[in-house]
């Protein structure tokens, strides 16, 4: 397929300065603050992308005290994701579960983290137990918080305890100052409270851009599937913008711990703030990448035009693109969600890079939607994105092509503070369940969930944050959606199992993994659930047809989640990784992997921490964090083969509707995979077969990973792979393992 | 908009005649640094002698990519580099398509030719002259 070219007479006239202010009760609301604790600290930039102090703050208790990183932490995890499991560790028993006060937030940037040269560097990882699914889950996200901690003093902030009034934590890198205040006035919305927050801390207009807020909104206290949003302040357009640690529930757990914000006022940036060991290096290699962007981002993938959605109209061509809950994977109307009006609706004369020097700056933004329905009706909101996974999820998964109520669904999953990956998969999964009879309109209390049927959509999002109705039980997530409809004794359980896409209770991100046996793994066989940033193998695997065998596959499946696993560990973002590559990328052996952007991330990390690492040792660094995060699950109760065990519907079709569909396809597989004669089989034998024959490789799958990845056949890493990551030093680590030898 | 340009047809872009003394001034003069390959324009001799000019027009792309708005044009047009809010993150450095951008290894702010003239009146060949041209409008980079 060819690619659509970026016409700039075709971008919407629409002024992105522009929205409805909350500014009004600002004054009112800070005077209700109380002030519950304050201690001073001594504000440090980092040595070599370290501070080497960590902030514990516990919310309950109001304790405040800094800790020490230790060599070691450094020398096994590195950093951010790494550093967030050994706190976790440290912090739970194998009986904790998300809604204890012994549950943290951990939020640490990673070494790397803060430079500003590079595109993709100011990222914050975030690692708590999960309330979907019960183990560690972690999560990527951009806007200044992390950077800015830094800055201030600290590799990471660990929150613990569960406080009885909602609060405020506040760290000002500036003034060296920690304080806890109680805010009984805020509003709950993110896009009104990180506005609000950022006007009352800034000391004058110029300081807000040493602001970022996190927190989350209405929906959060409702649901298991709350999300924190990061922000950053948006000269360009005079407002706050926000990035989403989505997955897995970390919101909920937020106010479940009662706290309404954190915010961090960091000192002015500069260059060289991490103070690295060689800034040569990472000054040459950051201005060889923008130069690459430069040139090859208009005819690659153009993210600085539509940022990740670029690829819906790909999706749909290749029927990778999730419709109507995973049963299809394309649309008639796709073009009106696809990346042409994408690139027309968000505004275009903007610098979008959630950290600065990010050059491939997909965080576009959408200007003056007018909002439709809900408490903000009648506002004018400027919206992320949306993203592919947005577009995806919450448009054409449910059925809906209307971009102006997909944009509304962005909106209030952002404002309310829940994950939009998962709200499309749960309402896609809402949505099939109606159309099968196992929902209708008394069950859902009145909502009809026909596909497409935005309006509907919308009301579900506005009872998840109103706490009432349907949306309650919604936000529960598909896991518990399915015990909660077997239980009434609503639909076939087989069915309602084989089409809730979920795995260890997170929902499938938003790729249809039918055809491609990598995907599958590299969906179920994760460590925190069906996220495609742990390894993205559709195209490799089904489209560029370059990992063939078991072998291949097993291959990628150990490769890719230990180098995505890094991104992490760092503070990196992942997508100019392979959103850009080089021209001659194509010639270089291993070209998959883009040799010279992984040098790049080699020389990165060893110019900033001064220590020399290659391309190998990259993925030893990730394999100890890896292997320990999958022992972590194990503590929990997890982490074995019985865990990784995919919905029948990311694997196969599960109806009669999705084999006519797509007939021709599954009954040449029939012939050439598995050997037999489909004109002499009912359809019901042709669905039986296909079910043995996909579930049979997917099995084979699971063996070559786990035995490429060092693991038992039930999933569990063996003492020599512990010993060879040098995991073995640490007791309970070697503990866990031998339970289950 | 005051724009520097160059008659490479009076350069001696070969140094017969001249030493480039458009490069020491604007480097020793404007940014005080005592190599002339640290200018910010550069004379280039080419493989078959002729000329070549590494000139900033002050086109704007590098506003248009600044996130700081650390790059502005002043009131003459000319696009200037706001040390203080600056945060050497060099996108203006990879997006010029002239590569005008000099970056001083002791400084994480880049520089650029700010049309001031210098070279100019060093020329002893009268090849530089400043004009004044119209703004171009702002392209979507």
């Amino acid at each position: 397929m060819s690619q659509f070219v970026f016409d700039p007479t075709k971008v919407m006239d629409i002024d992105f300065t522009q929205r409805t202010q909350y500014l009004e009760g600002l004054e009112a609301i800070k005077a209700a603050h109380k002030v519950l604790k304050e201690i001073a600290f001594t504000p440090s930039l980092p040595d070599k992308g370290y501070t080497n102090r960590t902030l514990y703050v516990n919310v309950g208790t109001l304790e405040v005290k800094e800790k020490p990183v230790t060599q070691q932490m450094k020398d096994v995890f590195i950093g951010g994701r790494g550093f967030g499991l050994w706190h976790l560790w440290n912090a739970v028993k194998p009986t904790t579960r998300w809604n204890d006060p012994e549950n943290e937030i951990i939020i640490s940037p990673g070494p790397v983290a803060g430079i500003t040269q590079y595109a993709g560097t100011g990222k914050s990882l975030v690692v708590s137990l999960s309330p979907q699914t019960d183990i560690p889950i972690d999560s990527n996200v951009g806007g200044y918080f992390g950077p800015l901690l830094k800055f201030s003093g600290f590799d990471a902030l660990e929150i613990q305890g569960k406080s009885d009034r909602d609060l405020i934590v506040f760290i000002d890198g500036q003034k060296g100052i920690i304080r806890i205040e109680e805010a009984p006035e805020e509003p709950v919305d993110s896009h009104v409270l990180a506005e609000v927050l950022t006007h009352m801390y800034a000391e004058n207009e110029a300081d807000r851009v040493n602001i970022s807020v996190v927190c989350t909104g209405a929906a959060a206290e409702h649901s298991l599937i709350g999300m924190l949003n990061f922000s950053w302040w948006d000269l360009r357009r005079g407002c706050i913008r926000l990035k989403q640690a989505g997955r897995g529930g970390i919101g909920t757990v937020f106010r479940n711990k009662r706290i309404r914000a954190l915010v961090c006022r960091g000192p002015q940036v500069k260059g060289d703030l991490n103070h690295v060991a060689d800034y040569e290096t990472i000054a040459k290699t950051g201005v060889k990448y923008h130069k690459e962007i430069r040139e090859n981002d208009p005819h690659q993938c153009m993210m600085r035009r539509n940022g990740t959605a670029h690829i819906v109209e790909i999706m749909d061509a290749y029927d990778l693109l999730p419709t109507h809950n995973f049963q299809y994977g394309s649309h008639p109307d796709t073009h009106k969600i696809d990346s042409q009006y994408w690139q027309s609706r968000c505004t275009q004369q903007t610098v979008d890079g959630c950290w600065y020097g990010c050059s491939m700056a997909c965080a576009k933004g959408a200007d003056g939607l007018e909002v439709k329905t809900g408490p903000y009706k009648g506002h004018t909101v400027t919206v992320d994105g949306p993203e592919y996974e947005n577009a995806a999820g919450l448009g054409s998964n449910c059925g809906v092509f209307d971009p102006d109520y997909l944009l509304e669904l962005n909106f209030y999953c952002d404002t309310y503070g829940i994950c939009t990956i998962t709200y499309g998969t749960l309402t896609a999964f809402v949505m099939e369940c109606y159309q099968r009879g196992i929902l209708n309109k008394e069950r859902t209390g009145g909502l009809e969930m026909n596909w497409g049927n935005a309006e509907a959509d919308l009301e579900m999002m506005h009872q998840m944050a109103r706490g009432e109705g349907f949306g309650l039980i919604a936000g529960q997530g598909v896991k518990k959606m399915k015990e909660h409809f077997i239980k009434h004794g609503w639909g076939d359980p087989q069915l309602i199992n084989d089409i809730g896409m979920e795995n260890k209770g997170l929902e499938y991100s938003q790729y249809m993994s039918k055809e491609s046996l990598a995907q599958q793994g590299g969906y179920a066989l994760t460590n925190k659930g069906p996220q495609h940033d742990e390894a993205w193998l559709i195209f490799m695997d089904m489209v560029n047809k370059q990992i063939p065998t078991f072998e291949d596959k097993a291959e990628a499946l150990y490769y890719f989640p230990l180098f995505r696993t890094w991104f992490g560990l760092n503070g990196f973002c992942k997508l100019p990784w392979n959103d850009v590559v080089p021209s001659d990328n194509a010639k270089q052996p291993e070209a998959h992997k883009i040799p010279e952007h992984v040098q790049n991330y080699v020389d990165i990390f060893s110019a900033t921490t001064g220590i020399k690492i290659d391309k190998d040792e990259l993925i030893v660094q990730s394999a100890r964090v890896y292997n320990f995060q999958r022992i972590f699950n194990i503590r929990m109760g997890k982490g074995l083969r019985k865990d990784d065990h995919a919905p029948f519907r990311a694997l196969g079709p599960v109806t009669t509707e999705e084999y006519l569909s797509r007939q021709e396809r599954y009954d040449k597989q029939i012939a050439d995979e598995m050997g037999l004669d489909p004109t002499a089989m009912s359809l019901e034998e042709k669905m039986a077969a296909h079910r043995k024959w996909r579930q049979g490789r997917y099995e084979q799958l699971t063996d070559a990973v786990y035995k490429r990845r060092g693991w038992t056949p039930n999933g569990v890493p063996t003492l020599e792979r512990l010993k060879e990551l040098g995991l073995d030093v640490f007791p309970e680590v070697v503990d866990v393992v031998k339970l289950h030898l | 908009m005051r724009q520097l340009r160059i008659d490479l047809s009076k350069c001696d872009a070969g140094r017969a005649t001249c030493q480039h003394e458009c490069e020491s001034s604007c480097a020793e003069k404007v940014f005080k640094l005592n190599d002339p390959a640290m200018a910010a324009l550069h004379i280039r001799e080419l493989a078959d002698g002729s000329g070549q000019a590494v000139l900033c027009d002050q086109c704007g792309d590098c506003v248009v990519v600044c996130p700081t708005e650390a790059l502005s044009r002043n009131k003459l047009g000319v696009v200037v580099i706001d040390k203080k809010v600056c945060v050497g993150c060099y996108m203006c450095m990879g997006f010029c398509e002239k590569e005008i951008f000099e970056r001083n290894p002791q400084w994480t702010e880049p520089y650029k030719c700010i049309s001031c003239g210098i070279c100019v009146k060093a020329c002893p060949h009268a090849a530089l002259e400043m004009v004044d041209v119209p703004q171009p409008p702002y392209r979507i980079l």
